[in-house]
């Protein structure tokens, strides 16, 4: 049995009488690269920091790597942390910041920081305010894997960088996945930039957890179904519609479900992670409401 | 050793095209058996990709019975795709090129002809390909 990284239950919090987050039950499992997606102000920051134990929840629990989080030096070693806008000192050096973080970590691999530094060809001597954005996440995140922690979180670690910079960043993370076997979370209000490295995702839309599950799993159950025009309360039960668009010809349904479609009246094509993604975005903002029909004259 | 490229745009598994390259190169000759496949380390730092991608790449190639991981070695060609016999490869290759050639002469487009192969592929082929 794999065990969970995160494990929450009916989480949420609240800031006033706003939900930031609310009803989240999640199990990931160990070993994963997990996508947390969707638009900006869904909850993703609030669900990443309740991880991290920046802040308490106002209901339900959450566990990481089996305890609370933040609950004492071990759990906080075992967690590594990017917040949004590389979280580095501008007036100090590079060197200094892995002077810092030696200092702070106990489990810290020198040896692993150098070599990446060496690698980008970071200047020890640059002070972390000169560097380009893309250096800037660079040096954030050696300092995250130098902790060697069993758990990286990253809160939209890629959104302000370049597409080259962004490349590279995620190319230097799976390299640290590939050589360690860590558990990564990050997350980004774009499915495209996550695309290569996720094999979990979370979709998270206004406050709520849409849609959960590996990748290979969620891409299998489902199904984009475009036919003649049909109510999709005719659907056979165990085909639930994700998405639906009629003209007053055609119907084009996203559905999940867990068996092949056999009715001949539809062409059935495999969907995106995108359009996946897409759906259930736009299921949660009520635009799933059916569309004007077409080519109606009265 | 060969080196994997991604297409984006073309909706296939990443793991899926990994694992049609393999199969490609080994039909094409490019790859034989006792090559070296790259190492998860090699395709991650050249694509950024999960290497959890990597490793279910070539799970499948060696319940294949393609290729086998040597543990601290690697990864190594072990018989190329059966089915692959040339004539036979030839023989349908020339029958489809007639297929195709009497279909034109017929007054049937591109469009036409791909229309009626996916059919008669899907017909054959049902599902499971995904």
């Amino acid at each position: 049995m794999v065990s969970a990284v995160i494990e929450t239950s009916g989480l949420g919090k609240a800031y006033r009488r706003t939900w930031a987050l609310r009803d989240c039950t999640l199990a990931i499992p160990e070993g994963h690269v997990v996508g947390l997606v969707g638009p900006n102000g869904a909850g993703k920051t609030t669900l990443l920091s309740l991880a991290v134990g920046l802040l308490a929840p106002t209901c339900g629990t959450i566990e990481v790597l089996g305890e609370h989080p933040a609950v004492g030096p071990a759990q906080l070693a075992q967690v590594g942390f990017v917040a949004q806008d590389p979280p580095v000192y501008a007036r100090m050096t590079v060197a200094d910041h892995l002077r810092l973080g030696a200092w702070l970590n106990p489990g810290w691999d020198g040896e692993l920081a150098r070599q990446r530094t060496g690698q980008l060809g970071l200047d020890p001597r640059q002070r972390a305010g000169s560097l380009s954005g893309g250096q800037r996440a660079q040096l954030a995140l050696i300092l995250a894997l130098a902790k060697r922690p069993g758990l990286l979180i990253l809160d939209e670690p890629v959104a302000s960088l370049d597409p080259l910079a962004r490349r590279e960043f995620l190319r230097g993370l799976m390299e640290a996945v590939a050589e360690r076997g860590l558990s990564v979370v990050l997350s980004s209000h774009l499915v495209g930039d996550l695309e290569r490295v996720c094999d979990y995702l979370i979709v998270l839309v206004a406050s709520r957890v849409r849609v959960a599950g590996e990748v290979s799993a969620l891409l299998a159950s489902h199904r984009r179904l475009s036919g003649p025009r049909r109510d999709p309360a005719t659907l056979p039960a165990g085909q639930e519609v994700i998405e639906e668009s009629h003209t007053d010809k055609q119907t084009v349904l996203l559905i999940r479900t867990g068996e092949p479609v056999h009715d001949p009246a539809w062409t059935v094509t495999p969907v995106s992670l995108e359009d996946l993604v897409l759906a259930y975005m736009s299921q949660a903002n009520g635009t799933r409401a059916r569309r004007p029909q077409l080519g109606v004259v009265s | 050793m060969i080196e994997f490229q991604l297409d984006e745009t073309s909706g296939v598994a990443t793991y899926l095209q990994l694992v049609q390259q393999v199969r490609q190169a080994l039909r094409m000759g490019m790859l034989e058996p006792g090559d070296q496949l790259p190492t998860a380390q090699q395709v991650v730092a050249k694509l950024a990709i999960n290497p959890n991608t990597v490793h279910k790449a070539y799970r499948e190639l060696e319940r294949d019975g393609l290729v086998r991981a040597r543990p601290g070695l690697g990864t190594f060609v072990t018989r190329s795709p059966s089915g692959t016999d040339p004539a036979t490869q030839a023989r349908f290759l020339a029958a489809m090129t007639d297929w195709l050639r009497s279909a034109r002469a017929a007054g049937l487009g591109p469009d036409d002809i791909e229309a009626i192969y996916r059919t008669a592929f899907r017909d054959c082929f049902t599902e499971g390909a995904a």
